[in-house]
């Protein structure tokens, strides 16, 4: 096995779904999504975030996008204009996600992914 | 694919009330359009619209669409363009007067302004509760007696057909109230191409469109992971959905606008604000994400089609929302050196001298912007900024406590550490908390009205 990070192989967007939030990861290939299916739990997940998320982590599949949404339980100090923080609607909860990293079979290699890769040419980690 | 098909053309100029003044503009300009549609509300406008409506009967709507539509009308008109907006807030007539003036300014004659109204049901609590609807809370099962006292608004989620009657009607712009999102998208194409209310695998393909381009630019650019990979920021184009009458649809933009339409950025959009993907639940159908088939038809055109859905379920969403405290927030800046290790000084200062002061609040916040904001934990070892706003807030029952603790934030200019500043715009007030309360009631008790006005 080795190690990846998330955002090579996947992307992410995320919301606020009342008192929690949504992140929506999509594989970027096929052989990503069966990994990540596989890897990235909800315990794997709740554990990233560590105090940001009070709640439980759930999990549903649309393997049809090769997607995994995630929904964040407790992740907004309250939600909507009930919260005091900066990010009250968990807007910042995707990029948050792909800053973990994934274990992965040594033989498996990242698709070459959109123009420029699936990192900013340069860009910071 | 027949030469005599036409898919009609619906775009969305308008995410949330806040979106770009010029998007709706650019997308009548530049290009060809059957349909421009409009989001304006989201759960917390209501009761802000209430409060207006209260001080002056005329307001309670979105006022900002009165004026989108004195710039745009002569277009409209010229090219033909109809018009579905959720801007009615809670007092969709208002709306429709104000319309009708700008219409006879501009001497509009014979445009027809529809409504769609039945979902304020603020005035009606006290007899749906004794006629036996629980308004039980969606979240949580708690009872409605603990928020009752407290509500500010409560509006039904209506179904996409009361407002494709209006245009029916021959509407050329239609107002409503609380409808879906998505149902702004869904009601054309239900006028148009004469969708029944059970032909649930359409009804999910037309609101799945809706979903997609419900929060403007997030589909065709805006917030993309691979941002770089966009261009254009200047003049990002708005979604446009090409919907045929067998429900498939392709998802584009105008010509020479900015931006890109992806499968990777409509994919994103598909999972935003998403729950079960299985039951996606409208009150037109209950839709089923796990059906979409993506596809890249050309640059910047995403076909769509395999939309799959269910029968919708026999209530309504309702949106209340309650007065449930009072809170503040407020920042100071620190500059370094050592500026994270300043900013806990400051931090632990306010928290220690509003605790010798008699202050104790229901919640508490510190965020160091720049250190751990947004990704706490994820970031906060690492960060080693040159400097860090210092943001902190309190929340509670009592508006006096919140107040006072507006109070302590600028002494630190003076009482802390060296390089403390950044403190302006006086001290943070204390500003209403809304509470969200969502619950359902039964359809057979709420009925939606429509109502079609000609200038003349």
């Amino acid at each position: 096995m080795k190690t990846l990070p998330l955002y090579a192989i996947a992307h992410a967007r995320s919301g606020d779904k009342g008192d929690g939030s949504n992140v929506g990861v999509i594989a970027y290939d096929a052989r990503a999504y069966r990994i990540l299916s596989a890897w990235l739990t909800p315990e794997r997940v709740k554990a990233h975030f560590g105090e940001i998320v009070r709640g439980p982590v759930e999990r549903y599949d649309l393997p049809n996008l090769l997607g995994l949404n995630f929904i964040l339980h407790d992740s907004l100090g309250g939600g909507g204009s009930a919260s005091l923080k900066t990010d009250a609607q968990g807007k910042t909860h995707g990029m948050a996600m792909l800053r973990m990293t994934v274990e992965v079979p040594d033989d498996y290699d990242p698709p070459s992914v959109g123009t420029a890769g699936a990192r900013r040419p340069g860009g910071e980690l | 694919m027949d030469g005599t098909r036409r898919a009609l053309r619906i775009a969305n100029g308008q995410g949330f009330w806040g979106d770009s003044v010029d998007a709706p503009i650019r997308l009548v300009e530049d290009g060809p359009l059957d349909y421009l549609t409009l989001d304006y509300l989201a759960e917390v406008t209501m009761s802000i619209l209430q409060k207006q409506r209260r001080r002056d009967p005329r307001m309670g709507y979105a006022t900002d669409f009165v004026d989108l539509i004195r710039r745009i009308l002569p277009t409209l008109r010229a090219k033909g363009i109809r018009v579905v907006a959720n801007a009615g807030g809670v007092n969709a007539d208002a709306c429709r007067k104000a319309l009708v003036e700008v219409a006879r300014e501009q001497g509009a004659t014979g445009l027809r302004i529809g409504t769609v109204t039945g979902d304020d049901i603020l005035d009606r609590l006290d007899e749906l509760t004794a006629s036996g609807v629980p308004f039980a809370s969606l979240d949580d099962g708690r009872p409605f007696s603990v928020v009752r006292e407290r509500v500010l608004s409560a509006n039904v989620y209506i179904s996409s057909f009361p407002g494709a009657e209006a245009l029916r009607q021959r509407a050329h712009i239609v107002v409503s109230g609380r409808s879906t999102d998505p149902g702004l998208v869904l009601a054309p194409l239900i006028a148009e191409y004469g969708w029944g209310a059970d032909a649930w695998d359409l009804l999910a393909a037309g609101t799945i469109a809706g979903h997609i381009v419900e929060c403007g630019a997030q589909c065709t650019g805006g917030n993309f992971s691979r941002w770089w990979e966009v261009t254009g920021w200047d003049r990002l184009g708005y979604p446009i959905v090409e919907v045929e009458r067998d429900g498939t649809f392709v998802v584009t933009k105008h010509e020479g606008t900015g931006g890109l339409v992806t499968v990777d950025t409509v994919g994103e959009q598909l999972v935003y604000e998403m729950g079960d993907p299985n039951r996606y639940i409208t009150p037109d159908c209950v839709a089923d994400f796990t059906s979409i088939r993506l596809e890249q038809e050309g640059p910047d055109r995403v076909r769509v089609r395999g939309i799959r859905g269910g029968p919708a379920t026999d209530t309504y969403k309702v949106s209340i929302s309650y007065l449930e405290g009072w809170k503040a927030v407020g920042q100071l800046t620190v500059s370094g050196p050592d500026a994270a290790e300043k900013a806990r000084v400051c931090a632990n200062a306010i928290w220690g001298r509003l605790e010798r002061a008699g202050m104790v609040y229901e919640q508490t916040l510190t965020e160091m912007v720049g250190v751990d904001a947004c990704h706490g934990p994820l970031t906060r070892a690492s960060a080693a900024p040159g400097e860090i706003v210092l943001r902190v807030g309190v929340k509670d029952a009592s508006r006096e406590k919140v107040d006072r603790f507006g109070k302590e934030l600028a002494p630190l200019v003076t009482t802390g550490p060296p390089g403390v500043t950044g403190f302006a715009g006086g001290r943070p007030k204390a500003t209403e908390v809304l509470g969200y309360w969502p619950t359902l009631i039964p359809k057979r008790l709420v009925s939606p009205s429509v109502v079609v006005e000609e200038v003349r």
